[in-house]
């Protein structure tokens, strides 16, 4: 899952973004509203995590400026200012969520998947497609009640196959949701994953569209 | 307790008794002088009367000695009170009385031949006006008893005591009520201050208030804006506080759990030297919120001391700047021979921040200088740095407290500027800050207002 993180405090946003990694998000991380707004324009995030007061303005413009371009990105506010009032503007403004500083490490993880798994119009908490099970929150993956261990990058893979099933993602989208900006990438890496994770799960278990990527195969 | 109405009762009521037995004592003397010029007078007159009378024959008297006096008719007495006022006797030189009026008495009412005098008459003191007739040999004694007169006196006065008597109970009231209306105003003020609770700063609202209660009102209600505005300013302050540490606090616990969490060896040492940064700075934005609140605690400004620059410079910056290695540091030799007249505390307050200011913007290697401006007036002790400067839009609001701005430190707090400057102005003393024209960079500086405080100047002293 790859997440924008939009904080200006450099040890606060160096945190989120290792502590999120280690949590299995995948992170880019920006201090600035004109930064935010680049990223938002070049990539597809599945969730935001948005600090209010920023160098060059206000958080809650780049969300009203995101629900007003209709993109239904999940937003989690990150605040120093948690007054009852800060949180109703906040949410009214087109927040799904809402946390006050300091807050826990685990609990922000815990709201991005939540708020992404509502985004998605799901209420269950895992993820299941043809006897396979994925728990985004234990990050555990079960196969006909046996759990597979993978990898951080095969689970990924695997979580973003499962969320579309039937959906065919091609190579670049699956590449986008795996690295963040900062990473090198290796142009076959999405297909070296692939591989690993088809070994680990069976090697039907994900098609090959010719020229277009991959999806889940279908009952 | 005095209370004023009663000071002022007792005041006007005092005043008005002092008054009225002024006014009594003054009315009984002159009446008694006046009663005493005109009962004098009638005596004349009834003398000289009975003496022409005697003259025209119209009273005869009796001639020889053994014989009665005659009856001298004098007016009968109008008032019951004081009859017969007047008593009349003829005598002759030869010592014989030879008429009276009646009720007159026998012996005579004085020795005399002519003109006033006093004389003890069958035990009472008499008046007497004495008249000589030396061509028919006789003496005319006209007189009336002193008691009478001081009888007529003593009514008039107890005429005018006795309404007074009665009279002053009821001004008293008066007084009283009257008192206490003139003060209800004050009455109603009281009530207003005892009826609120503890937190209620609003303005006093008396309706109306008359002249000599207004200042009172306005000074209390001056007041109340005072401290209202002083709570607010603690309040904002301290919610602003509250705020800004909680930014810090986040990237601790952040930055903790990650150290907790990673299994990864370096990415845990990341993390704690992280924390370690972030320990940093929220003691520094700590230390500042506590140099800000002693600042604004402090009721007395200090005594101001003669200060050399250069060394002070030097141990006020002596102790590391968290952060930030490699940064060359530089005080102008100029300093060593510089003193400034200024409060130490605040000076090393000023020159710390200022210093840390400086040593946080400037890139890896730069160059920190402390120097004496002299293109200032007055001149002023300035350091510069490397750094990107303060854009120009943001240079009036970077001495705002929990302004930062875009070329922001990762480790400010926006504090820094805040304290120089209100450090400064306690010290009379002007904030200069402007960018470079040389090259990027800041120089930030303060000198003293020459006008404002002359015990503040700087002065140089030659080498």
């Amino acid at each position: 899952m790859r997440i924008l993180v939009v904080e200006d405090d450099a040890v606060l946003l160096d945190g989120l973004k290792v502590g999120l990694g280690l949590h299995g998000f995948t992170v880019d991380a920006v201090a600035s509203c004109g930064d935010a707004r680049a990223a938002l324009a070049t990539a597809e995030f599945d969730a935001l995590v948005l600090d209010l007061m920023l160098p060059d303005g206000s958080g809650l413009d780049i969300l009203r400026e995101l629900r007003r371009r209709q993109d239904a990105t999940p937003v989690l506010l990150l605040t120093a200012k948690d007054t009852v009032a800060d949180r109703i503007g906040g949410l009214d403004s087109g927040a799904d969520d809402y946390l006050g500083k300091p807050f826990d490490l685990d609990e922000v993880a815990a709201r991005l998947r939540a708020i992404s798994r509502r985004a998605a119009g799901r209420a269950t908490p895992t993820l299941s497609w043809n006897g396979i099970e994925l728990d985004p929150g234990r990050r555990t993956v079960e196969i006909d009640g046996n759990p597979v261990v993978l990898s951080r990058r095969e689970f990924s893979i695997l979580e973003a196959l499962i969320k579309h099933p039937g959906t065919v993602l091609s190579k670049d989208q699956l590449a986008d949701r795996l690295y963040g900006w900062e990473e090198d990438v290796e142009s076959n890496a999405v297909e070296v994953h692939v591989h690993h994770l088809r070994v680990k799960i069976g090697r039907d278990a994900i098609e090959t569209v010719r020229g277009l990527g991959y999806r889940l195969r279908s009952a | 307790m005095s209370s004023i109405r009663t000071r002022l009762f007792i005041i006007l009521i005092a005043a008005t008794t002092l008054i009225w037995l002024f006014a009594t004592a003054w009315i009984y003397l002159d009446t008694k002088r006046q009663l005493q010029h005109v009962l004098d007078t009638r005596l004349m007159e009834a003398a000289r009367m009975v003496g022409s009378l005697v003259t025209s024959g119209e009273i005869a008297l009796s001639a020889r000695a053994g014989e009665a006096p005659a009856s001298i008719p004098l007016p009968e007495p109008t008032h019951v009170g004081y009859e017969r006022q007047l008593s009349c006797q003829i005598w002759s030189f030869d010592g014989r009385l030879i008429g009276r009026s009646s009720g007159a008495p026998e012996t005579a009412l004085s020795n005399e031949t002519s003109g006033f005098s006093e004389q003890e008459v069958g035990g009472e003191p008499w008046r007497v006006y004495a008249f000589a007739d030396r061509d028919r040999g006789i003496r005319v004694l006209v007189g009336d008893r002193l008691g009478l007169r001081d009888r007529l006196v003593t009514d008039l006065v107890r005429g005018l005591v006795l309404p007074a008597i009665v009279v002053v109970p009821l001004l008293a009231f008066l007084i009283w009520a009257s008192v206490g209306r003139g003060l209800r105003p004050l009455r109603r003020l009281t009530q207003s201050l005892k009826a609120r609770g503890p937190e209620d700063l609003s303005a006093i609202n008396v309706g109306n208030p008359p002249s000599e209660i207004r200042p009172v009102v306005d000074a209390l209600n001056g007041l109340f804006g005072k401290v209202a505005a002083a709570r607010e300013h603690e309040r904002s302050f301290t919610a602003f506080a509250a705020h800004e540490l909680r930014t810090p606090l986040a990237g601790l616990r952040t930055q903790v759990q990650v150290a907790l969490a990673a299994r990864d060896p370096e990415i845990r040492e990341g993390a704690l030297k992280q924390t370690l940064v972030a320990v940093d700075r929220t003691s520094r934005l700590v230390r500042q919120l506590l140099a800000m609140s002693a600042l604004d605690a402090a009721a007395e400004d200090g005594e101001a001391q003669e200060i050399v620059v250069g060394p002070a410079i030097e141990e006020a910056t002596a102790s590391r700047t968290p952060g930030k290695t490699g940064i060359r540091v530089e005080i102008d030799l100029t300093l060593h021979q510089t003193t400034v007249r200024m409060n130490r505390e605040l000076f090393h307050l000023v020159v710390r921040n200022l210093h840390e200011n400086a040593v946080q913007h400037s890139p890896e290697g730069g160059l920190v200088r402390w120097l004496l401006d002299g293109d200032t007036r007055p001149p002023s002790i300035t350091v510069e740095d490397e750094g990107p400067g303060i854009p120009e839009d943001e240079i009036n609001h970077v001495t705002d407290r929990f302004f930062r701005g875009r070329h922001r430190s990762p480790v400010g707090s926006g504090l820094g500027l805040a304290i120089v400057d209100t450090a400064l102005k306690r010290a009379n003393a002007s904030f200069v800050l402007r960018n470079r024209q040389d090259r990027p960079g800041l120089r930030a500086g303060f000198g003293v207002f020459l006008s404002k405080a002359p015990a503040g100047k700087l002065s140089i002293r030659s080498p």
